[in-house]
């Protein structure tokens, strides 16, 4: 039951991925690769990886997708913006990402209630994973904050408006 | 009852990081390029999320967490490009951002 589960969620996060490759519009393409996302959380749900699969959804599908909604946003700046999202959300853009949510939803709730997602896999709890974390892998944790505090500067910095703009 | 077995996941992971790949090479958008090397990474750490699955250890969740991290820095950085990139050529089309073709 477990594979079957499995082929489901991997089928749909191949078919969103796919569509990300192929939609010409950014914000299209962006639901779709938030579905994928979740496909893949799911999937790591079922390998028993119960914390990597809260990460994926949250922090994936969640900040990491907001940036990039952010940034779409902000170089779309202008009169036909309101036209523009008018188009973009009409209810043949949705239905697709919908659809394959929806598959994703009905396939959690059958496994949650089953109670038996994981059952024979190797789970990793969350305890294991932060004995290790904070254990033989301090230094590298270290080195993914350090890692973080580059990317936030570096964010900053080429975030910052134009001083003067050369006018030719 | 049987499990996911590792030669499934990856499989879809190896797919998942072709798609990835393919679009990194075949879109000219920016922001299209940045999504599907998000869709790399991701492909990556399912690798890994698999391999630490199949052998019972916390090392896979780690790597995850690390590759986590590595997205958010990257995306960070490659985002506040995009935008810099857009004020001071109107476009996110790579393919005319030749200005060092000499």
């Amino acid at each position: 039951m477990e594979q079957t589960l499995f082929f489901i969620s991997a089928l749909i996060a191949l078919i969103s991925t796919f569509m990300v490759v192929i939609q010409l519009n950014a914000v299209h393409a962006l639901l779709y690769l938030i579905v994928s996302l979740l496909a893949s959380g799911f999937i790591f749900f079922l390998l028993g990886a119960y914390f990597a699969a809260v990460l994926e959804v949250i922090i994936y599908a969640g900040a990491i997708m907001v940036l990039f909604v952010f940034v779409i946003m902000m170089l779309n700046l202008g009169h036909k913006t309101i036209d523009q999202e008018k188009s973009w959300f009409t209810p043949g853009i949705w239905r697709g990402p919908a659809i394959l949510c929806g598959l994703l939803l009905a396939e959690l709730v059958y496994a949650l209630s089953s109670g038996q997602a994981g059952g024979d896999m190797h789970v990793v709890s969350s305890k294991s994973l932060g004995i290790a974390l904070f254990g033989p892998y301090l230094l590298t944790v270290e080195a993914a904050s350090m890692l973080l505090l580059a990317g936030l500067v570096g964010a900053y910095h080429l975030g910052r408006p134009l001083k003067s703009k050369v006018t030719s | 009852m049987t499990g996911v077995s590792i030669q499934h996941a990856l499989l879809l992971a190896a797919l998942l990081f072709v798609l990835g790949l393919v679009g990194l090479l075949v879109r000219r958008n920016l922001i299209m390029m940045l999504m599907s090397v998000e869709i790399m990474l991701n492909a990556a750490g399912l690798a890994f999320i698999a391999a630490g699955s199949r052998w019972g250890q916390a090392d896979g969740q780690v790597i995850f967490l690390l590759i986590l991290a590595l997205a958010a820095a990257e995306v960070g950085v490659g985002l506040g490009l995009v935008m810099q990139v857009y004020r001071r050529f109107n476009t996110v089309d790579v393919d005319r951002l030749s200005e060092m073709r000499g």
